[in-house]
């Protein structure tokens, strides 16, 4: 079949809308970024512990700021990856784009839930406060129950034998809060500091920035080998009922 | 139009119209979700008198006033536009000093003083090792023109 150019990174997909091929991939890709993203951490974690200045006005608390944003951008990628899942699933019925939006739910919820957790413990001896009702604490509190309803439908969906339609539009939907998150801090006055860091700059000083690359790198792939975990728990858990259907047969 | 390319459409017909949602929800709610007053905001709009309200903004230079019985502080709140005398008596958060952001929660009196019930220190986006800082910077995150 042949698609236009510009759903190429899609297009390539197709090659594992078959579920064996995919498993014959993912069984050794899911080991391989695991280990490699603990490995990224634990070297961030030194770095980040040992290598680099405190700040000059937050002293040692600064530090959580390496598992805070790679949390943070999880949490929201996370959300990212269910969507885009979802409209894959409601566009073109590839069978293991529902799968991956329901392995992607539970990781993203806890890292969103790391996320607001990190914060908090930061929030109390920088603002002097564990938490406030400001724009993007409450945005991000939001995407967090948003999770929790995600779940809780797709598994319902999932057990009453449903097409998965409905998680999918409830995946497209939620997609609202990501903007919201984003610019909260940028266009309401909030408690919560602006971006630190852009695309193109940012005002973090650079002793104390470089461990973050690594701790997002390696983050993000544990991230991905539990969603490819996730993903062929999923598919044996399908394999086995069927099997199970086919033996209760008389 | 093939029914797949009619799906995809459609879908991201969708994504875009909820992202465009939350947008304008963003903008809609940008008075009602401001989690604080500005001191200009306050000029503009008058007193928010009978009810608790948030005052944020720099604390100005100079203007730290400790009086004698050890535990009230007198300080100015400014955004760069207009300037709002605040009083607090209590345990400041570590990070409270001039010249640096903060969040004064409490009530405005009749005669456009703050009277604070709780302080909180609001960190600004810029990081840096103390050697950095000995190049004292000023923080401009709560001046509206610098947010950008």
């Amino acid at each position: 079949m042949l698609l236009p150019y510009w759903v190429c990174p899609v297009a390539t997909l197709h090659a594992f809308a078959n579920p064996a091929r995919f498993l014959k991939i993912a069984k050794p890709m899911t080991a391989a970024l695991f280990w490699a993203g603990v490995a990224l951490v634990v070297l961030g974690c030194w770095a980040g512990l040992t290598q680099t200045p405190p700040d000059y006005l937050q002293g040692e608390t600064v530090r959580i700021l390496y598992i805070h944003v790679p949390a943070a951008w999880l949490g929201m990628g996370g959300w990212s990856g269910i969507a885009i899942s979802s409209i894959m699933f409601l566009v073109w019925r590839h069978p293991l784009a529902s799968v991956a939006a329901r392995a992607i739910a539970l990781p993203g919820a806890v890292f969103a839930a790391l996320c607001l957790m990190t914060g908090s413990i930061w929030g109390r001896p920088t603002w002097g406060t564990w938490w406030q009702w400001d724009g993007r604490l409450t945005s991000m509190l939001l995407l967090f129950f948003v999770y929790l309803g995600y779940m809780a439908l797709a598994n319902a969906d999932a057990d009453r034998g449903g097409d998965g339609r409905i998680p999918a539009l409830y995946g497209i939907a939620g997609s609202v809060l990501l903007p919201i998150i984003r610019y909260s801090v940028v266009w309401w006055n909030t408690l919560h500091q602006g971006p630190s860091i852009g695309l193109t700059q940012s005002t973090i000083a650079g002793s104390i920035l470089w461990p973050l690359p690594i701790m997002l790198a390696g983050f993000t792939f544990v991230f991905a080998g539990i969603v490819l975990m996730r993903m062929r728990t999923i598919l044996a858990v399908a394999k086995t009922e069927a099997r199970m259907r086919r033996m209760a047969r008389p | 139009m093939k029914a797949k390319h009619q799906r995809l459409t459609l879908a991201l017909l969708a994504l875009g119209a909820v992202v465009v949602a939350g947008l304008l929800a963003l903008s809609a709610l940008k008075d009602q979700a401001a989690f604080f007053y500005a001191p200009s905001d306050v000029r503009r709009d008058g007193l928010p008198l009978g009810r608790a309200v948030r005052l944020g903004g720099m604390v100005e230079g100079g203007s730290v006033k400790r009086a004698a019985d050890g535990v009230t502080v007198h300080f100015v709140v400014t955004d760069g536009q207009a300037t709002t005398p605040v009083v607090f008596a209590g345990i400041v958060p570590d990070l409270f000093r001039e010249k640096s952001g903060v969040v004064a929660e409490g009530r405005f009196e009749p005669n456009g003083h703050f009277v604070a019930s709780n302080l909180l220190a609001k960190h600004d986006e810029k990081y840096m090792p103390p050697e950095m800082a000995g190049k004292m910077h000023e923080t401009k995150t709560l001046e509206p023109d610098a947010k950008q």
